[in-house]
């Protein structure tokens, strides 16, 4: 097993919410914006399309050599289940669904004679002998099963959950019932369990969603990019989270020259244009690599560096909102009676810092972080196209989408590729801007006065 | 009045000093100007004479900060910082790695964004409040449900796929405007309709949000409800109360982008193939010409400190109730 840097960070990071979860259960000023959560429908439907992705990425970060191979190759658990993906790459671009290649070639048939017409794909539905009329029924019979197998397997899963929750309940022989939002959070698991279980099914004799220029299978791209999206958004707040907090409360507290200087700090890095920072940063990280070659054995080991970096750029060039927001409200907090009463009592200055005022801000960060995902998310499309995202070898949706741009004059037009990276990324993004909705519903105190 | 704006003035001074010496950090001890020249020469194969032909073209060749060999004053003016680095305050930008003059690059190519910026910014605002006083005027009916859920979708799309788009319906299958391009004086316009209309609508989501936010603030104010109780309609209470205050933060908000304006676009005009400073700039990170990409920088700062400059100022003219002090 190797472990790269994003992937210990990621899992340093899941095991912290982890604790942190186990750590503030039953406390009860959580509880109540929990619950609030727990009964939204939106909320609820959201986060199953979120754990679903974070599931993908956390078995997109567990990487390893495979055994079998004699090739300097890093692999992980998602590579591994996805091999028939992997291999099973065409000649150049598909259409998705496709038998045939998208351009003509030249062909010799069995006769002698040459003929200019689409070859057959090498996977793609090459076991169909006359694709005209199977090529449909046939398709529709795989997407069928493969639909019926997801049905099946989320039904059994549901089955087991009320079974639990049946052993649990207190009253034997009384009608489990669950509230709405739990009824639509199961309508998505089915929903979404069963799709991915029919394009899983289907992906295996099919490229559901074509093949790029190189002939890579494009719904193969599109899930390898769950994990970068996923660190960008996280991996980033998570590095500008302590700065943020510390001078964020500092300033708010001791105001004074300690205030003064903060301020300087991050004015200073706010008027810098940002992507022109992350430019200028990305390009001596390029500079760095290209002169320290020989500590970069593996192509993938290298782009996991440079996605690191601009996790780091990213989030020097983010923690300036959130430490504005928590500067204004650790001036308004350090006011407030009973942080006077602490103060009047002796409490040291540090344990006030750490016991009153860290608490009553903490909605601010947890809805920041959350909002600030699906924005991350949005921007290395964006840099990507610029050149200055991530390694142009990362799978990520920002290099599908660029990559596909250019294509978009031929005739016809090719569209998977870019519909693909469309589809995931909406996916994501809205479930990540709902919830974070949700979140900022149920822990702003300014917006359930009701 | 006047006291405050010299003192901000000074003030901005140290900024611009900070953002000068973390481009220096940046750009020359992080990655020396060997490092530089070894990227602009190709990484294989580079001779240490090649280097320093390079350097000494592009004046590289001269310490950081002090140069030893020198006498007199010359031992702060002939390095690297001296050259490189103060000369951004007069706005003496120098030449670029490619020998161009980066100064006049900056005038002739300002004009382009702004004539592409501006628009984007009026005519998004105008649309941003519309749909935001529509949605606070139904509020609470299934009208705005459904917007708040259209500006989420919106919102949720990337800013790529809105171009992309946009170009591929309205320029290419009904080819109402041309994909990409630009011209001087009116002839432009047509080339900035599609990127205006695409900017606009990539802003919608978010931008109908926020100000939605704003007017509802606004509306549950105990002014708004004496204006109501004093039997004032709905629409009388949202356009002669609720408009003109929120116009406060909204003008505000507007005045720290104005000078950034000038900046342009980085994505829309690199798509458009419009001349303007953002595709100079793409132009420069991709062809990794630094002191394009330092002068930029510089710029950027000097545009965003004006703008919280003429922030403060606007303050104190449209709310009489703020004082500086």
């Amino acid at each position: 097993m190797i472990i790269l840097w994003t992937d210990a960070l990621i899992f340093i990071l899941t095991f912290a919410i982890l604790a942190l979860a186990f750590y503030l259960r039953g406390k009860e000023h959580i509880k109540r914006p929990l619950q609030k959560i727990v009964r939204s429908k939106v909320g609820m439907a959201s986060l199953v399309i979120l754990l679903f992705f974070i599931v993908i990425g956390l078995l997109d970060s567990v990487h390893f050599k495979p055994i079998d191979t004699k090739n300097n190759e890093i692999i992980s658990l998602l590579d591994y289940w996805a091999a028939p993906l992997r291999e099973h790459s065409e000649k150049t671009y598909s259409a998705p669904f496709a038998t045939s290649l998208y351009s003509k070639e030249i062909m010799v048939l069995a006769d002698g004679t040459t003929q200019w017409r689409y070859p057959r794909l090498a996977y793609g539905g090459n076991y169909l002998d006359d694709p005209e009329t199977q090529h449909v029924a046939d398709v529709l019979q795989k997407a069928l099963y493969g639909f019926a197998q997801g049905a099946g397997l989320t039904g059994l899963l549901i089955l087991i959950y009320l079974a639990v929750r049946y052993k649990l309940q207190g009253e034997k022989n009384q009608a489990i019932v669950l509230s709405t939002s739990a009824n639509i959070a199961l309508l998505v698991v089915f929903i979404v369990i069963s799709t991915s279980n029919t394009l899983i099914y289907l992906s295996g004799y099919y490229h559901v969603f074509g093949t790029d220029k190189v002939g890579e299978d494009v719904f193969y791209q599109a899930v390898k990019s769950i994990r970068t999206g996923l660190v960008l958004g996280t991996l980033t707040t998570l590095i500008m989270l302590p700065m943020a907090i510390v001078f964020g409360i500092l300033a708010g507290f001791f105001r004074g020259w300690i205030d003064d200087l903060i301020q300087y700090l991050y004015t200073t890095l706010n008027s810098i244009p940002s992507v022109l920072l992350i430019a200028a940063s990305i390009l001596m990280v390029q500079v760095y690599i290209a002169n320290h070659e020989q500590d970069f054995t593996s192509v993938i080991v290298r782009a996991d560096v440079r996605l690191l970096f601009l996790c780091l750029i990213l989030g020097v060039t983010n923690w300036t909102g959130l430490c504005r927001l928590l500067r204004a409200e650790t001036l308004k907090l350090r006011e407030l009676e009973y942080v006077q009463a602490a103060q009047a009592l002796g409490v040291k200055q540090s344990m006030i810092l750490v016991r009153h005022i860290l608490p009553n801000v903490m909605h601010i960060v947890l809805i920041s972080v959350v909002l600030d995902f699906s924005s991350l998310v949005l921007a290395e499309a964006v840099l990507s196209y610029i050149n200055i995202g991530v390694d142009p070898t990362t799978y990520s949706w920002g290099n599908m989408i660029n990559g596909a741009r250019l294509e978009m004059a031929r005739e016809p037009i090719v569209w998977w590729s870019l519909s693909a990276a469309f589809v995931f990324m909406f996916t994501l993004v809205l479930a990540a801007n709902l919830f974070a909705d949700t979140v900022q519903d149920a822990f702003d105190p300014r917006r359930n006065a009701e | 009045m006047i006291h405050y704006i010299i003192r901000r003035f000074l003030y901005a001074f140290p900024l611009l000093m900070g953002v000068n010496i973390l481009t220096f950090v940046l750009f020359f001890i992080v990655n020396s100007p060997d490092d530089m020249a070894r990227m602009q020469l190709g990484q294989k194969h580079v001779t240490e004479q090649s280097i320093n032909n390079w350097k000494q073209q592009h004046g590289y060749d001269v310490p950081l900060l002090w140069n030893a060999d020198a006498t007199g004053e010359e031992k702060i003016t002939r390095t690297i910082f001296y050259q490189k680095s103060v000369g951004l305050f007069l706005f003496r930008f120098g030449v670029s790695d490619s020998g161009r003059n980066i100064g006049a690059d900056i005038q002739e190519r300002m004009w382009p964004s702004l004539a592409l910026a501006l628009p984007t910014l009026c005519v998004g605002l105008m649309v941003d409040i519309t749909f935001a006083l529509l949605m606070v005027l139904f509020r609470g009916s299934y009208l705005e449900q459904s917007g708040i859920v259209l500006c989420v979708i919106l919102m949720s799309i990337s800013s790529l796929f809105y171009i992309i788009g946009g170009q591929f319906f309205i320029a290419k299958l009904l080819r109402l405007v041309p994909i990409s391009g630009y011209d001087d004086g009116l002839a432009a316009i047509k080339f900035l309709v599609l990127p205006v209309l695409i900017g606009v609508c990539s802003g919608i989501g978010s931008g109908v949000r926020w100000y939605r936010t704003l007017f509802l603030e606004e509306v549950e104010k105990d002014y708004v409800r004496t204006a109501r109780a004093k039997g004032l309609t709905e629409t009388q209470t949202l356009f002669q109360h609720v408009l003109r205050n929120a116009l406060i933060p909204i003008l505000t908000g507007v005045v720290v982008i104005l000078p950034l304006l000038f900046m342009g676009s980085l994505i829309m005009e690199s798509f458009f193939s419009i001349p303007g400073l953002g595709s100079y700039t793409i132009d420069a990170i991709n062809s990794q010409d630094f002191a394009i990409v330092r002068a930029m920088v510089f710029l950027g700062s000097v545009l965003y400190v004006i703008g919280l400059l003429l922030t403060d100022i606007s303050y104190t003219l449209v709310d009489p109730r703020v004082r500086l002090s």
